[in-house]
């Protein structure tokens, strides 16, 4: 339970802090700080229980079919990494809360981080490899919002895109791999899969889910090749970058390696895959670090090759080298943050984070100085701090591993990426802070207010501490994290700043050498690299994205060549040709059942449809006269409904029709009345052809299911239940408000944004090119003189409280006779366009009270409600009740939540139907209204362009 | 002839109908190809329920038979759905037509556009 709690913790601040974007930055801060003290504090709660080797865990079933289940688990590897997420988080809202300047959305930018944190701790606290993909997934989305925090700048969009690309893609290879893994072990538990290690390794399926499972941790973590896209989401706020890039999202990578060690590691493959990437990214990130000039580009490639150190130590499999991995994964966590933080100061201080315009800052700002060299010492892994202990491990190890037979080669590439480390992190120290004072700076540096500067005092002061007392301060976390990392007992965690002399110590001493070589001789080593000309991963990213798009549009533009017929044509030829081939192999079986004779009125009937369809489509060109065709058709459809047992369907099918019938004559007055032909007499009788044999194909499928037994698998349980549990008598509308009332839910959201997209497309449509279009339209067709006439007004006046009475009747016997939410909704709304009709746009407009767009919503918003409801009740969604009351005078009568979800429908279709022809009808006024040239909501308007172009 | 036959022909006629109209090129007879469709289909799954004359689906206890009360319940939502989606496709036609100045849909440029442009 209190795992639940604790995942629960930071998205909860997360929504509270969205909820909130007016409040002052320190009500901002106070409730982030909240929320992750609380968060840390039910951490350290259930810690001692999980220390002594009683690991937590709850489940829940969530999709029992799949084996998904929201399975939270927390042992000593979940609990170090967790510590670390909130711990780290917790210094940081505290920096942001001082680094982010007053001009910027705190309450923003601190819901996104929680939100971010809350996905990180639930990869950590996930028990379910498939869960462990969602939070996965959310870390990518989230950290895209806070990379590209600074929307308005095209660095930060462009470093949030691939970030995203990058590590979205690597996620997709993941999901692959994970159900691969999943698929073998026969589990998705992770408890399961961790006991399934021999059995996965054997597996045929092995190698692939193996390279895709390192596709996913190593675009996270940012390893070579995959390395370019970390610099770049440096372009965030530096909170985020102290964050993400610390502890964090790049550390997600190496903590999958370390929670799937016991299933994927201890092979050839992994070793090779794994140790070799490492050591790679080691070197290229530390070379690259080395020769850049803007100090948090240089801690971005530092950060990428001591990631590359900790995939290595994971990817040598043996448990004392995942013993060092974790070791330095808790190292350079704490040192990172604080140069991050340290970097972030700078920038605020001294007005820039170019390295080669500072120097001699120890100075002007001795604590802040202070603070940033024991961190990079650190980094540098000088004694006696942290960073010294893991590095030397790792030297250890490198020392013991061989590769490809050869045992030189580990611990001499290990030597160059140390003593490249040295060397970068020297000359932070030695280029920022040391040295002449600069004559000017960019602004005037000097130490900022505690706030900013004491949370990255807390991480030094940890990282000296770890440094002196290794064993005491760390030993109780490292050694069971290690043992879940191993999956069996723990290697024995000795740590000590003096072992003697041991090649480890020669080669660290041998590497401290080195690096400050290289940084005495860093000027003509720097014009070496340059040099070099190296590609910029940036660019040939870019450029590979265009040639994607490039081949995307060929691909469209070859299948699409902007004809809407000839994309139907293919369409309907296709259905045609699945028809003929259905009935070719399946024959063609009409049944026996007893025929209904015709009587000579549907007939008539039938005769009046057949001619008018064929007028519409014969008679194209006069497009006011097909309009009246179209009618004739409506209303003998109408009229089958009634005849064929269908009450409800005739009401609904006559409204529409009239609505129908006013939109299209709308729309027609602003459309070309009686164009030119297009198409030739070859292209129509192609087309005539196509038609026919459609037609003739669903005529003959309607027939052949027609004189079937009818096949009744559920419509008698609607017969049935329709009074007893419905409380209605006509079974159609008890069907649509109760039996299938989610049904119905989904169709007036669908007319909802139906309606809310033409109010969309028609609001803007009154500027620009079209609004000039509007402008020039000359009504081409002859005006009546009276432009409302009188009877006609006075008609529809005194017809609208009927109109509404009928409405309302419609609607209260919906539910017993035929009628209903649908039927009253689109009376309402013809009473309502009437006056629209009778006294025009303007005046009846000026009289409407509500909004269209409300009712929309208002109407979407009951029938949730009423849905919802239900659940109260311990019933399923959408389950309605009804009972039966006496009132005097009015006598017994019948109240049904049904009704509730009914009055919803009817506000929706009312407000969907209002506002598409509202629109419609005014659109041309609206333009005449608008000035010719107005200040649109874009500084460039395509559309204006567009017409320059012209 | 019986019921069944008309419906039956009427479906085939309003889909061929649908169909040819769709394949137009100008946007306003694809709308109402697209609303002649909606008729046929309409009808068709209404026909899915089989044809019963003077048995509306109210319910009444001991009534021997009834008409099909789902088909009724889907093809109602449907007929207010096909309402939207022209009226959607319409619009679509109009704001197309007011940006481009034409109504055509077949991929040529408008010989009336042409006409105007060869003049100024």
């Amino acid at each position: 339970m209190h795992l639940i709690l604790l995942a629960l913790l930071p998205f909860l601040g997360s929504a509270w802090l969205a909820l909130l974007p007016r409040a002052s930055r320190g009500v901002h801060a106070g409730i982030a700080v909240a929320h992750v003290v609380a968060a840390l504090g039910l951490l350290l709660f259930v810690a001692p229980g999980v220390l002594n080797g009683i690991a937590d865990q709850v489940r829940y079933a969530w999709v029992p079919a799949l084996d998904l289940s929201v399975t939270l688990r927390l042992d000593a590897l979940g609990l170090l990494f967790a510590g670390l997420i909130l711990g780290i988080g917790l210094l940081i809202v505290v920096y942001a809360r001082f680094y982010l300047p007053a001009g910027e959305p705190m309450g923003r930018f601190l819901s996104l981080l929680l939100l971010f944190q809350g996905a990180m701790l639930g990869i950590a606290l996930s028990g379910n490899i498939l869960l462990l993909l969602i939070f996965w997934e959310l870390t990518s989305l989230s950290s895209f919002l806070l990379i590209g925090f600074r929307s308005d700048k095209a660095e930060g969009r462009q470093g949030a895109r691939m970030a995203l690309a990058v590590t979205g893609g690597g996620g997709l290879a993941l999901i692959g791999g994970l159900l691969l893994l999943g698929h073998v072990a026969g589990s998705y538990e992770l408890t399961d899969v961790l006991a399934q290690g021999d059995v996965v390794r054997a597996s045929p399926l092995y190698p692939a889910a193996l390279v895709l499972i390192l596709l996913g941790c190593f675009t996270k973590s940012a390893q070579f090749p995959f390395h370019f896209w970390l610099p770049h989401a440096m372009a965030a706020p530096t909170p985020v970058s102290a964050y993400l890039h610390s502890a964090t999202m790049v550390k997600a990578g190496v903590f999958l390696l370390a929670r799937l060690w016991p299933v994927l590691a201890g092979t050839d493959l992994w070793f090779y895959l794994v140790a070799t990437t490492g050591l790679i990214t080691m070197v290229v990130g530390a070379a690259i670090a080395l020769f850049r000039h803007d100090l948090k580009a240089i801690l971005a490639y530092s950060t990428v090759s001591q990631l590359g150190l900790m995939t290595m130590l994971f990817g040598f499999g043996t448990p004392a080298a995942a013993l060092a991995g974790i070791f330095h994964l808790l190292n350079h966590s704490l040192f990172k943050a604080a140069l991050f933080m340290n970097a972030g100061i700078v920038d605020h201080e001294a007005g820039t984070r170019d390295i080669r315009l500072l120097g001699g800052l120890a100075k002007l700002m001795p604590i802040t100085a202070a603070l940033g060299m024991i961190a990079a010492a650190s980094m540098a892994g000088l004694p006696p701090l942290g960073g010294f202990l893991s590095k030397e491990m790792m030297l250890e190890e490198a020392v013991h591993t061989a590769w490809l037979g050869a045992p030189w080669v580990v611990p001499l590439v290990a030597l160059v990426g140390a003593a490249l480390s040295v060397a970068y992190s020297l000359r932070f120290i030695v280029q920022l802070y040391l040295g002449p004072q600069r004559d000017a700076y960019p602004a005037s540096p000097h130490d900022p207010p505690a706030g900013l500067w004491a949370p990255s005092a807390l991480l030094v002061a940890l990282t000296i501490a770890v440094g002196l007392f290794p064993a005491l301060l760390t030993g109780w976390l490292i050694t069971p994290a290690a043992a879940d990392i191993t999956g069996g007992t723990a290697p024995e965690f000795h740590p000590a700043l003096w072992h003697g002399i041991t090649p480890a110590l020669m080669l660290s001493v041998i590497a401290v050498a080195a690096g400050g070589l290289m940084l005495w001789r860093h000027g003509p080593l720097l014009r070496g690299w340059e040099l070099l000309r190296l590609p910029d991963a940036k660019r040939l990213f870019e450029a590979a994205l265009e040639r994607l798009v490039q081949w995307a549009r060929r691909m469209s533009d070859a299948v699409h060549n902007g004809s809407l017929q000839r994309q139907l044509a293919l369409m309907f030829l296709l259905a045609v040709v699945i028809g003929v081939e259905a009935i070719w192999y399946g024959g063609y079986a009409p049944g026996t059942r007893p025929l209904l004779p015709a009587p000579p009125v549907a007939i008539v009937a039938w005769t009046l449809l057949l001619a008018a369809t064929a007028a519409v489509a014969l008679v194209p060109r006069q497009r006011f006269v097909t309009l009246i065709y179209i009618s004739v058709i409506g209303l003998v459809v109408s009229l089958a409904f009634i005849y064929l047992s269908a009450p409800d369907l005739a009401l609904t099918q006559i409204s529409v029709e009239t609505v129908t019938i006013l939109l299209l004559l709308l729309a027609l007055n602003l459309l070309p009345k009686q164009p030119v032909q297009l198409s030739s007499n070859q292209e129509r009788a192609r087309n005539l052809l196509l038609g026919l044999a459609g037609g003739t194909a669903s005529g003959l499928a309607a027939w052949a299911v027609m004189t079937r037994a009818p096949n009744d698998p559920i419509s008698s349980y609607h017969w049935a239940n329709s009074y007893s549990g419905g409380g209605g008598t006509n079974v159609v509308n008890v069907t649509l408000v109760d039996f299938r009332a989610f049904d119905t839910f989904g169709e007036i959201t669908v007319l909802g944004i139906a309606a809310l997209t033409i109010f969309a497309l028609l609001q803007p449509a009154a500027r620009g090119v079209s609004g000039q279009r509007l402008r020039e339209w000359i009504a081409d067709l002859p005006r009546s003189p009276e432009r409302h006439p009188m009877m006609f007004a006075v008609a529809a006046r005194l017809l609208l409280p009927l109109a509404m009475m009928v409405g309302l009747y419609i609607f209260l016997r919906g539910h017993n006779s035929p009628g209903g939410g649908f039927i009253a909704g689109l009376i309402v709304s013809i009473a309502l366009l009437m006056q629209y009709m009778a006294s025009g746009f303007e005046w009846a407009d000026q009289r409407r009270q509500i909004d269209e767009h409300a009712l929309i919503g208002f109407g979407v918003i009951i029938a949730a409600l009423t849905g919802v409801g239900s659940l109260l009740f311990d019933a399923p969604l959408f389950t309605s009740a009804f009972g039966y009351f006496t009132l005097p005078i009015v006598g017994k009568f019948e109240l049904a939540t049904a009704m509730l979800f009914d009055i919803g429908v009817a506000l929706a279709v009312i407000g969907a139907v209002m506002l598409a022809l509202a629109e419609l009808s005014h659109i041309a006024q609206r333009a005449q209204k608008e000035p010719a040239e107005d200040d649109g909501p874009m500084d460039v308007d395509p559309a204006k362009l567009r017409g320059l172009q012209r | 002839m019986s019921m069944e036959f008309l419906v039956a022909t009427a479906i085939g006629a309003l889909t061929a109908g649908g169909i040819y109209l769709c394949l137009r090129a100008r946007t306003f007879p694809v709308v109402l190809g697209l609303a002649m469709l909606s008729y046929a289909i309409n009808l068709f799954l209404f026909a899915m329920g089989r044809l019963v004359v003077g048995r509306p689906a109210i319910y009444e206890k001991g009534a021997t038979g009834y008409t099909d009360p789902l088909p009724q319940a889907l093809v109602l939502t449907a007929i207010v759905i096909s309402f939207g989606m022209t009226a959607l496709a319409l619009v679509l036609a109009l704001r197309t037509f007011l940006e481009t100045g034409t109504d055509q849909v077949d991929g040529r440029p408008d010989p009336d556009l042409l006409d105007r442009e060869n003049r100024t």
